[in-house]
């Protein structure tokens, strides 16, 4: 090796320009490959006798024509679901700087766990006595997961974040039932998720917004004027959507409980935060984690995800069940929590999910786990200030795991959007990051980097980000050119609705 | 050991001197010392490759599964065949790894495989609209009935007693939320008796069919009974008897929903599983979930990207009908998958196969000494039996012999349960003569 070779720095492998893309043209659905009388399917020789469908299901009740699926081979199948992959980012591909989603890198090992034949090919109603294995799997995990979050007891059940926050909502209000309390208000910032008031509404209460003051924080005074005795509880993130840690958090939980509401954490930055503080010592009462941000289990395109949900000590008995528990002799049994507001799930929640999670708890261990949490802290900030000066970086404060800039300057003097600069990194072979939230931020550029991107990739992504900066105003509006299609109208979209190949072929 | 993080300790030093720290905790100076975790987590210390490896292992080998216990058991969650395709295509990374389509144009691989799962399903239901999936079947069915419920104020929901135990244990969770009253209607031999509701006012009426038990319902009752109030009708149906049965459309529903686990899913344990959902297209706007639509970028071609976005949580917020976010895409496309393996004949072919596997370890067990009917009612793919020995001891002891031998139901006031005196009983196409034969021997031993 020459030392010219030694050094060079190491090329940013987070960027995907060379993704190769085979032309420009579209990818034909797979209803246009099919031709009657092809098949891909085989089934096993099982001996049994072959009764017609007729002498099994009444007339009535019997199709006439079988439904109308598709008739490829199997060749043809496979090229065309291989040529959807070339159409499609993915971490595995490249830097995914989408704030609040934690797109960090999935270990290839938490692949291999989840697809272990003795979890994956287990059936649900399996006798305990039969899957000790599983058991003894959710009852670890969800040992750890309180370990990491402070709290008591946790379910593994809500398959998703918003599902876990429901679930949440729930307990507040069976702990307030029990109180023999009927509370009618959740406060939430409003900078929060979507999904905040979304559940807020489906557990039944009103959502009371309460605003950031001018650091981006909770505003104190207000939100002691909205805390009485109707709110329930208090959703909070932790760090914020803004990246920011809420520094005021003990006193937040203390005027909750002051008048006896609940303060719920949502999870969707704990990755900030692993083995440096925890949500129970915060004071927190109800928290629910996100499996496939925090925990590496892949977001598999928009799921599955899973969303557990950990509470304190006076909530435990509320929890939702089959709970996994072991007992003295070592074994393990499914438990019903005493005053369980009941099932949340068809049956444990999202278990290949809750595997993988544990393979990477595994890996990482407690001493890994905070390292997440420096490596992610010490990205988002070391990429902020490569951005000061050119970007607005509108609550300017230490961040934590993520960071919001804008391009609210910018874009009075050349045009730029925070939209344009997403779609023109997508040219620069990254994924954009979040853009036009949180709310309260115009012209919002959310950016996450994770613990997982090199220092060479989080300089290639802020050069990127510099370079676009500086280009010639109208530039970006032209962008995506190198992706598998450009721009694509989304007025047309919901104006002329086809949402199956039926309607394409026959248009309403 | 933080085998994730790629920074050496140069690296580290180099990036903190930038920032001008003098170490890792001082990037956390926010954080109130009282409130830092100065002992660190009491968890393990991280373990190599092959240490999580040989310990993911030891759990695995503690379950019984496959061979070691051959699987008649279904009640939701069905022993089929993924084929090779299924499982290769299913768990590529591109689709494994990737986020949300929230950036279409470079998302048009999951965008397209969810449209061609939408395709499919909307052909399975005999319904225009299908989302682009929601987490199971049960919470498919409670996106249901709040869709189907008045925007404003509690209403009343008609819930078959015979839809499955766990389903309807979800659905009256989620009701102290949203205030439904959830009625549930008794079965009588093992179908749904409409005459035996209560009066009321339903907002919904939901039937599975097949329902719990494996029974063919009288849907055409339910769609009366809707008609009468001014209900939705809202149909469970399951994939694969779609193969044989008409639609959910056909027969009269207004929403169909379903458990997909039987389209390339393997049973994992109870999950991740998959929520279909389907509707007619005049309530598209109050579809929960994400859609997918067809439509051009600049250049005139042909693009993909979610639509009706109005609709969702993240522009809605409170205003929202569901709090939908990450569904079960990867499963979606899994079924995607599956589905175009299967193909028309493929479908047709899996659901003959499963009905005669069905029908002939059924009449095999009723040749048993003791062995009667649960329920006379016609079956499908699924059914129940009475034997003369506990159901449920009877499963433990088949389970010592190598067979998952079913699931333990009952009937409790006239609605279905898990746990009670009879035995359900499911035979997928991967059950050959050879084994229910076996099976049906050691059924008879243990009975004896």
């Amino acid at each position: 090796m020459t030392s010219e070779h030694n050094a060079r720095v190491p090329a940013p492998a987070g960027r995907a320009t060379s993704a190769p893309v085979m032309g420009r043209d579209s990818e034909a659905t797979i209803f246009e490959y099919s031709s009657p009388g092809r098949r891909a399917w085989s089934f096993r020789s099982t001996g049994l006798p072959e009764w017609d469908a007729s002498e099994l299901v009444a007339p009535g009740l019997l199709r006439g024509a079988p439904v109308e699926l598709v008739e490829v081979p199997e060749r043809d199948l496979v090229a065309h679901v291989t040529r959807l992959t070339h159409r499609q980012y993915s971490v595995d591909l490249g830097a995914y700087p989408l704030g609040s989603c934690t797109m960090k890198y999935n270990p290839k090992l938490c692949d291999d766990a989840a697809s272990l034949p003795g979890l994956a090919n287990v059936h649900p109603a399996t006798p305990a006595s039969h899957c000790q294995g599983w058991l003894e799997l959710l009852w670890s995990l969800s040992n750890a997961l309180c370990e990491v979050t402070g709290m008591k007891a946790a379910t593994l059940a809500p398959p998703a974040g918003a599902a876990g926050e429901l679930t949440g909502l729930l307990l507040m209000r069976a702990w307030h039932d029990s109180q023999g309390e009927t509370r009618t208000k959740v406060i939430i910032p409003d900078s929060a998720h979507g999904t905040n008031p979304a559940s807020v509404t489906l557990g039944g209460y009103e959502t009371v917004t309460v605003p950031s003051d001018d650091r981006g924080l909770v505003d104190m005074t207000a939100l002691r004027n909205r805390l009485d005795g109707d709110v329930a509880g208090i959703m909070l993130t932790n760090p914020n959507t803004l990246g920011l840690f809420e520094e005021d958090i003990a006193e937040i939980a203390a005027a909750a409980h002051d008048v006896g509401a609940l303060l719920y954490y949502d999870g969707a930055n704990l990755n900030a935060i692993l083995g440096v503080t925890r949500p129970g010592d915060m004071g927190f009462d109800i928290v629910h984690m996100n499996l496939h941000k925090t925990f590496a289990v892949p977001h598999g395109g928009g799921g599955p995800g899973a969303g557990p949900v950990a509470v304190s000590a006076r909530l435990e008995d509320f929890l939702p069940g089959p709970l996994a528990q072991r007992g003295d002799d070592g074994t393990f049994a499914w438990v019903n929590p005493a005053r369980s507001i009941g099932r949340v799930h068809s049956w444990y929640g999202n278990a290949l999910a809750l595997a993988r999670a544990w393979s990477y708890i595994l890996a990482n261990g407690g001493d890994g786990l905070r390292r997440v949490a420096e490596g992610a802290v010490l990205n988002s900030n070391w990429l902020k200030s490569r951005l000061r000066g050119t970007y607005d970086i509108p609550f300017d404060r230490p961040a934590m795991h993520e960071f919001v800039a804008s391009t609210s300057t910018l874009k009075k003097q050349t045009g730029l959007r925070a939209l344009d600069v997403a779609k023109r990194m997508l040219e620069e072979g990254f994924h954009a990051p979040t853009v036009y939230f949180p709310l309260i931020v115009e012209e919002a550029l959310m950016i996450e980097p994770t613990e997982t991107e090199s220092v060479e990739t989080l300089e290639a992504l802020a050069e990127a980000l510099i370079r676009i900066a500086g280009e010639v105003a109208g530039e970006a509006a032209h962008a995506p050119r190198s992706t598998p299609v450009g721009r694509v109208d989304e007025a047309l979209a919901a104006r002329r609705l086809q949402a199956t190949w039926d309607a394409v072929c026959q248009p309403s | 050991m933080g085998h994730f993080v790629p920074h050496s300790d140069a690296d580290i030093e180099r990036m903190l001197a930038d920032l001008g720290l003098a170490s890792l905790d001082e990037l956390f100076a926010v954080v109130p010392d009282a409130l830092r975790l100065a002992r660190g987590l009491a968890l393990e210390p991280g373990r190599s490759e092959p240490d999580v490896a040989f310990e993911m292992e030891r759990l695995a080998a503690a379950n019984r599964c496959g061979p070691e216990l051959v699987c008649f058991a279904g009640a939701g969650a069905y022993d089929h065949e993924v084929p090779a395709a299924t499982r290769r295509l299913g768990s590529r990374s591109e689709f494994v790894t990737a986020y949300t389509p929230y950036q279409p144009e470079v998302s048009q691989g999951v965008l397209q495989a969810l449209f061609e799962y939408q395709t499919f399903v909307s052909r399975l239901a005999g319904l225009e609209i299908a989302n682009a999936s929601l987490y199971d079947g049960a919470s498919a069915t409670v996106e249901a009935l709040n869709m189907a419920a008045s925007p404003k104020g509690h209403s009343t929901m008609w819930v078959s007693g015979a839809l499955h135990p766990n389903w309807r244990a979800v659905i009256k969770t989620f009701a102290a939320g949203s205030g439904h009253e959830i009625v549930e209607i008794p079965t009588r031999d093992g179908r749904t008796d409409w005459d035996a509701a209560p009066p009321g006012e339903p907002a919904a009426v939901v039937v599975a069919n097949p329902n719990f038990f494996g029974v063919l319902e009288d849907v055409s009752a339910a769609r009366t009974a809707a008609d009468l109030h001014g209900a939705a009708l809202v149909v469970a149906f399951d994939p694969v008897s779609a193969g044989l049965l008409r639609t959910p459309g056909e027969m009269g529903a207004d929403i169909a929903v379903g458990e997909g686990q039987p389209l390339g899913t393997p049973m994992s344990f109870g999950g991740p599983y998959l929520g279909l959902f389907a509707c007619r297209r005049d309530l598209v706007r109050r579809l929960p979930g994400r859609l997918v639509g067809r439509t051009r970028d600049v250049a005139g071609r042909n693009a993909y990207v979610t639509t009706l976005r109005a609709r969702e949580q993240d522009i809605r917020r409170e205003k929202a009908s569901s709090n939908v976010c990450t569904n079960q895409t990867l499963i979606a496309v899994a079924a995607m998958i599956q589905l175009s393996w299967l193909g028309t004949s493929g479908l047709a072919e899996l659901a003959l196969r499963c009905a005669r596997g069905a029908r002939y370890t059924r009449e095999a067990l009723l040749g048993l000494p003791g062995v009667e009917e649960f329920v006379t009612a016609a079956t499908l793919r699924e059914f129940a039996l009475k034997l003369p020995v506990d159901a449920t001891t009877v499963v433990e002891r088949m389970a010592e012999e190598g067979f998952l031998a079913g699931v333990a139901v009952g009937v409790e006031s006239g609605l279905a349960t898990i746990d009670g005196e009879a035995l359900l009983v499911s035979v997928t196409e991967r059950r050959t003569k050879e084994q229910i034969d076996r099976y049906v021997e050691c059924v008879g031993k243990v009975i004896r």
